[in-house]
């Protein structure tokens, strides 16, 4: 058998599950693992300027092509700088390996330098963890980081390694393992046939359904079922933040996204339908508003592959734990055989009903002589991308407005911060998918606060030749919190502006790049065109837009559903 | 409502941890904890004792716990007939021999053993369910001066053909 050290081998199991990309940072307790980076001409790694980034690159990674994505970082601060990374993560079921370096075995709980417990540092925020004591630990602990972390609910996992555990001088040998199986952890696909006999029935029967389709159907790759089970049946379908794309946002039977944010549409029918069907999605806070007052007349559906997220938030009279993709695909199976339909008379009343909500048409907004208004910089994103672009984004306004105003065609096309919300991540999520899909073009929408949050990465955008736009939806505030304090809090805007915005054209050519300042609507068009055409450089598009904008509809708090603003002068009706 | 939970889990570094860090991160209650290797030292039991407001939080609780990758089985004790058991370590100074006598009634009405004996100390070591435990203390308050107290905190099997197993 093959003789390796502890360094080599985390570097070959790594090679042998298949990596082709590493994001991180070293220091001095992975320099060995660094050293065995150097003779491996198998795994390319991007060295970041800051871990947070390495970690959002290798979630961005994760996103747009499904794969595990893959992080190497030291000891103690390399290994907390993760922190927001891995967080990010697991709210948002990515599946993640983030290996961190820890001072040697033996002085371990000695307060050494650099020493941090990363596994009770992270403990609140991982899948699972493992601490490697052995290097002869080392090709299993990875092997099951990397199921673990890709099946089931899927999300990050830490593997602790510490610095004698990796040992160029000591060798052992090495043998991958070709599969896994543990006792205590067997996550469950295919629904139960009672649950999918009594799911289908209760579909057909329902004369006002809606299928709510979030995050967990592009995570279980299950559009193709949603869109025919969507067709098939006539049904209205809407998406969360977290799900837009897992149904053409262009398709008729697409009445937008729902929640805080959500469509007019969109929450109106959630609010009057008497049957709900969750798809992955998990009845959060942003999307139910007030749980008290819940779409009162339905009955709810909900598959899910994590029975914790079933009955959490809103108790579900028909829970069925599986994969989204195996469970309705068992429903379709069933449809088929006994070539049962719904009322399709019903279904066109619904319809008729709906289609009067969308007739309100709730993203009009007003154009202005002397401001950009953001809804016009997505919807120029949309025409000049053609609708094709991978766009990430940060938090805030531009977040919900790029949400809003750009329908996207397909699953991984959208990559953001739903669950945690986390600012900073859009830069680095769109360098981990222009890695992923270097022929595509890849836009990062962000904030004038979110950019600076990790501006470091356009050095790491410079040192790879990452090519991608940044949008750069400038208001010279934290509109969001803005937005928030105008509504709620009379109008004190404490600490929501910002009073030294740097220069972003000249940021970007410090770094190598190509900057464009966009004040005039009819700067704007040509200015996107040729950052897109511009297919080997940064381009950073600064378009200072209307400071006074907000995002609308938007939930009323304490509400239901159907509650919402819809402009700052009007409002339904409660 | 008081239940009481078993968990059988991986016997492994950090399984511990995860699950007292589930009850403090969502905000459940721990009454008691124990936990201990079994026959198979590859896996450890757990009882956990706590106090729910309904049984969907009993439920939820019971899931996320589930969730947790070194957890093997979980159940609940309460809602079926179960034996629940406890055990106590009581130090008591007694002066004269008529409280002396005292205490060695009172433990044998309880069924309680005395472990160990200095000139003035009792250690008294007694087992039963949570009830009878706070009884005896209170019976011991009164006839004696109760120096210190440890409980082991509840351990609890269901009867009859039920197992909790791997
Ligand atoms: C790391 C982090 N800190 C704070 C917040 C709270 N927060 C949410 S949106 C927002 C403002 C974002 O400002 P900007 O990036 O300029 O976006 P805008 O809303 O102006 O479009 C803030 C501070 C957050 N989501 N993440
Ligand atoms: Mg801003």
């Amino acid at each position: 058998m093959e003789m390796l050290s502890g360094a080599e081998m985390v570097v070959r199991s790594l090679q042998d599950e298949g990596i082709e990309h590493i994001f991180g940072y070293p220091g001095g307790s992975v320099l060995d693992i660094y050293d065995a980076i150097f003779q491996s001409d198998k795994i390319e790694h991007y060295l970041v300027r800051h871990e947070q980034a390495a970690v959002h690159m290798a979630d961005a990674y994760s996103r747009s092509t499904g794969k595990v994505g893959c992080v190497l970082v030291t000891a103690g601060p390399g290994a907390t700088n993760c922190i927001t990374g891995i967080a990010t993560a697991y709210m948002d079921s990515i599946p993640l390996v983030v290996l961190s370096g820890q001072v040697p075995t033996f002085w371990i709980g000695d307060d050494a330098f650099q020493e941090t417990d990363m596994i009770g540092v992270s403990r609140p925020v991982v899948k699972h963890s493992f601490s490697c004591r052995t290097a002869e630990e080392i090709p299993m602990a990875i092997k099951k980081a990397f199921y673990i972390a890709s099946t089931g609910r899927p999300g990050p996992v830490v593997i602790e390694l510490p610095k004698d555990v990796q040992n160029p001088l000591n060798k052992f040998p090495y043998e991958y393992p070709e599969s896994v199986s543990l006792r205590s952890y067997n996550p469950t696909l295919s629904g139960h046939k009672g649950q999918i006999k009594r799911a289908v029935a209760a579909l057909l029967s329902a004369r006002k359904p809606v299928l709510y389709v979030g995050g967990g159907a592009i995570i279980a790759n299950a559009s193709k079922q949603v869109l025919e089970l969507a067709e098939k049946l006539n049904l209205p379908v809407t998406n969360t933040l977290m799900g837009l794309g897992a149904f053409p946002g262009e398709h008729k039977q697409f009445i937008g996204m729902l929640g805080m944010h959500g469509n007019y549409e969109a929450n109106k029918s959630m609010h009057n339908a008497d049957l709900i069907f969750s798809c992955g999605a998990r009845f959060d806070d942003r999307v139910t508003n007030n749980v008290e007052k819940f779409c009162p007349h339905a009955k709810i559906m909900h598959i899910d592959i994590d029975p914790t997220s079933i009955s959490k938030n809103i108790h579900a009279d028909l829970p069925i734990v599986g994969s989204v993709e195996v469970v309705l695909q068992q429903m379709l199976d069933l449809i088929d055989e006994t070539q049962a339909t719904n009322d399709s008379e019903s279904i066109n009343a619904w319809w008729d009903q709906i289609n009067e909500w969308r007739a309100k048409d709730c993203l009009a907004y007003k154009t202005s002589e002397t401001h950009i208004k953001p809804q016009q910089v997505i919807q120029c994103l949309y025409k000049v991308t053609k609708g094709d672009a991978i766009v990430t984004s940060d938090v805030g306004q531009h977040q919900m407005v790029a949400a809003q105003y750009y329908p996207f065609k397909e699953p991984r096309q959208w990559i953001n911060s739903g669950g945690a919300g986390t600012m900073g991540f859009g830069l680095p999520a769109a360098m981990g998918c222009k890695i992923a899909f270097p022929d595509r073009p890849v836009v990062c929408v962000t904030g004038d606060g979110s950019i600076q949050m990790n501006i470091q990465e356009l050095s790491t955008c410079m040192q790879y030749n990452i090519p991608l736009v940044i949008l750069l939806l400038n208001n010279r505030s934290l509109g969001m919190v803005k937005q928030w304090q105008k509504m709620f809090y009379g109008g004190r805007q404490s600490h929501s502006y910002m009073d030294s915005v740097p220069d972003f054209v000249k940021l970007s050519e410090a770094y190598n790049h190509i900057g464009i300042k966009v004040d005039k609507i009819e700067e704007l068009e040509p200015a996107l065109t040729r950052a897109f055409e511009l297919k080997d450089r940064v381009v950073f598009v600064d378009v200072a837009i209307d400071p006074e904008e907000h995002v609308y509809p938007m939930q009323i708090k304490s509400g239901s559903m159907e509650d919402m603003y819809l402009s700052k002068t009007e409002k339904t009706d409660a | 409502m008081r239940r009481i939970i078993a968990v059988l889990l991986e016997n492994e570094s950090g399984a511990l941890s995860r699950v007292v860090g589930l009850f403090s991160q969502r905000a459940y209650n721990i009454e008691s904890l124990t936990v201990s290797p079994t026959n198979d030292k590859t896996l450890s039991r757990m009882t956990i004792t706590t106090d729910v407001v309904n049984h969907a939080e009993l439920e939820q609780m019971m899931k996320q716990l589930h969730k947790l990758v070194d957890v093997l089985r979980v159940t609940e004790l309460t809602q079926s007939a179960h034996v629940e058991r406890e055990l106590l370590l009581v130090k008591v100074r007694t002066v004269g021999s008529e409280a002396r006598e005292e205490v060695k009634r009172t433990c044998d009405i309880y069924r309680g053993q005395i472990v160990d004996i200095t000139q003035n100390l009792y250690t008294i070591q007694l087992t039963g369910a949570g009830a009878k435990l706070d009884a005896f203390i209170a019976t011991m308050d009164d006839a004696s001066e109760i120096v210190e107290v440890v409980r082991s905190g509840v351990c609890g099997i269901a009867r009859g053909d039920k197992a909790l197993r791997a």
